[in-house]
């Protein structure tokens, strides 16, 4: 039992020393003055060289701008039609439709995303030659093919949310005469309402992270910040990307430890509240 | 009375559902099943030089139509050994992907589900984190260290493991590298979801009745955890065999994977039908094991459901 337990636990620190290093050399990188990534430059490091020419670079910035317009539409979008995905598949039951909606919003989770860039491409120049509309590619359609797959994450996260949670409060507030309509918004979507926070935030890291399916809906001026990474970084390491990995690092990083302290602070108030309501029971 | 309400509020119940499950049914049908069907339609089309560059799948002739079905996408993509070398390098890299990261996950995911409380929450996050940060940008971080006299090649000189620089980029193994640190957490997090619901006093049965801890690893864990294997191993797999970012970036230059396939020959040699072609192609390669994932996941779902029951 307990070599097995050694060999388990040298496996784990191994991994995430190997999940590790990549982002931390990035990190470490970006400060060196010199521009050959090999050499760390002593005498001139560290230094906030690249991060100046990453902020003065016009196309990472008007990338990152659009990129940024895109990910807030899309995660909104697919926040709402996730919800509406999540709430049919985890309450309804069974109805008709119901293993077409499971099969499509699994389906992109997996698929190749070569095929859904093509497919959605295909469409969108389909409905061009048909009915005039989307006139060319451009912002539109990355945010259309963002949400088709964003959303079926989003469902994901809100099905499992909600199969945590049993109908009683649901069925009691119809008991009592709530409508429908009415049931959803006092009591299902305040319940929810962490998942479906999740399901934005994951919407919009996977809208803004995404690269192969903008490449092939977005026309010719309009490219997203993965996009300028990809083309910068084909030809080979450069410092400034570095500098945009440690920015993009840090916010993520910063974010996770506000939300566990937040979640944390939630937890401890729910536990002094459960402890007051035993008290005032005695 | 009472009756009279129920009838009168049932109807507006079904209509709400009905919208509630038809928007994104509508959505998605729209997004991702039409779109496939038109992949399939184009991929019996023939190539023109036009805008868009292939032909119609109909033409009109005294108001009848005249389908004009051409199997000339599929032609090459099965005479032309280029396609079929691609097909299987791309099945062969995800299949030993996909074994490498189920044996550096499984210990992974076994490690975290057997540590205390405390460290299990922490621990996931740190598998987790890499998920909210740039894909793209973790795959370019290998570059940096793999390249020639990049940090790995230096550091094997300067501890004289090697004589001279060897390359690492753009080979094989760079490639596995960079497929198995972005894939590893989507093997790791199902197989933890199904190693922390077991039991262990049937561990502790089994060492009662004589069992030493890798005989009953062997015939009691590692056979309840066939589902989290399945599920990890496909959520690997069937990404991987359409990857285009990792091999374009880390992988060999003289053998492409498919996805890079499609790519090139829709944005290069401008062909929509043989891309489309190679898109139903990828699909059906992967029908089989994307039907068994679903299944996989019904399953969890209802093992889940019964047991909170």
């Amino acid at each position: 039992m307990r070599s097995r337990g050694v060999f388990s636990r040298t496996a784990l620190v191994l991994g995430l020393v190997f999940l590790y290093v990549p982002i931390l050399s990035m990190i470490v990188y970006s400060f060196n003055n010199s521009r050959l990534v090999t050499v760390w430059d002593a005498a001139h490091s560290p230094t906030l060289k690249w991060y100046g020419v990453l902020l003065s670079d016009g196309e990472v910035l008007d990338a990152a701008w659009l990129s940024l317009r895109v990910a807030i539409c899309a995660a909104t979008a697919s926040a709402v039609l996730g919800t509406l995905a999540g709430m049919a598949l985890a309450r309804f039951g069974a109805f008709r439709g119901r293993s077409l909606l499971v099969g499509m919003t699994t389906a992109p989770i997996v698929m190749p995303e070569v095929i859904s860039g093509l497919s959605l491409l295909l469409l969108f120049v389909a409905l061009e030659q048909a009915i005039g509309w989307p006139r060319g590619m451009g912002a539109v359609t990355i945010t259309l093919a963002h949400i088709s797959f964003c959303m079926a994450y989003v469902t994901v996260v809100i099905q499992s949310r909600l199969a945590g949670f049993d109908e009683s409060l649901e069925e009691a507030a119809q008991d009592l005469g709530a409508r429908p309509a009415k049931v959803f918004w006092r009591i299902t979507l305040p319940l929810i309402l962490p998942g479906v926070l999740a399901g934005w935030l994951l919407a919009f890291t996977l809208s803004w992270d995404d690269l192969v399916i903008s490449q092939f809906v977005a026309g010719p001026g309009s490219s997203t910040l993965p996009m300028v990474i990809f083309s910068k970084v084909r030809l080979g390491v450069s410092p400034d990307v570095n500098a945009l990995a440690t920015l993009m690092v840090s916010v993520v990083a910063s974010g996770v430890v506000v939300a566990t302290v937040w979640m944390r602070h939630r937890l401890r108030r729910r536990e002094r509240d459960a402890q007051l309501a035993a008290a005032a029971n005695l | 009375m009472e009756q009279r309400e129920g009838r009168k509020l049932k109807p507006r119940w079904f209509r709400g559902r009905q919208v509630v499950a038809g928007i994104p049914i509508l959505w998605l049908a729209v997004f991702f099943l039409i779109p496939f069907l038109i992949v399939l339609k184009i991929s019996f089309s023939e190539a023109r030089l036009a805008i868009p560059p292939y032909a119609p799948l109909f033409t009109w002739l005294h108001g009848l139509p005249v389908p004009r079905i051409h199997l000339s996408g599929y032609g090459y993509l099965f005479t032309d050994p280029l396609y079929l070398r691609s097909y299987l390098y791309s099945v062969m890299v995800a299949a030993v992907s996909t074994l490498f990261c189920l044996v550096i996950g499984y210990p992974m995911a076994y490690a975290i589900a057997r540590a205390g409380d405390s460290w299990r929450s922490f621990l996931l996050m740190l598998i987790v984190l890499p998920f909210w940060t740039s894909f793209l940008l973790r795959v370019y971080a290998w570059i940096g260290l793999l390249q020639n006299d990049g940090l790995i090649d230096s550091l094997l000189l300067h501890l004289h493991l090697i004589k001279h620089p060897i390359t690492l980029l753009q080979t094989d193994f760079s490639l596995y590298v960079g497929i198995v640190y972005s894939y590893l957490p989507f093997m790791i997090l199902p197989l933890y979801a199904n190693l922390e619901k077991h039991d262990t006093a049937l561990l502790e049965a089994a060492a009662d009745l004589g069992a030493r801890p890798f005989t009953a690893f062997l015939r009691v864990t590692l056979p309840q955890s066939v589902p989290g294997i399945a599920a990890g191993s496909l959520l690997v797999f069937i990404p991987v065999v359409g990857e285009y970012v990792i091999p374009t970036l880390l992988g060999r230059t003289d053998q492409i994977m498919i996805g890079r396939m499609l790519s090139d020959e829709f944005f290069d040699n401008r062909d929509w039908p043989v891309a489309s072609g190679v898109a139903i192609l990828i699909l059906l390669l992967l029908v089989v094991p994307i039907v068994l994932l679903q299944r996989v996941e019904r399953k969890d779902l209802e093992v889940a459901e019964a047991t909170d029951k």
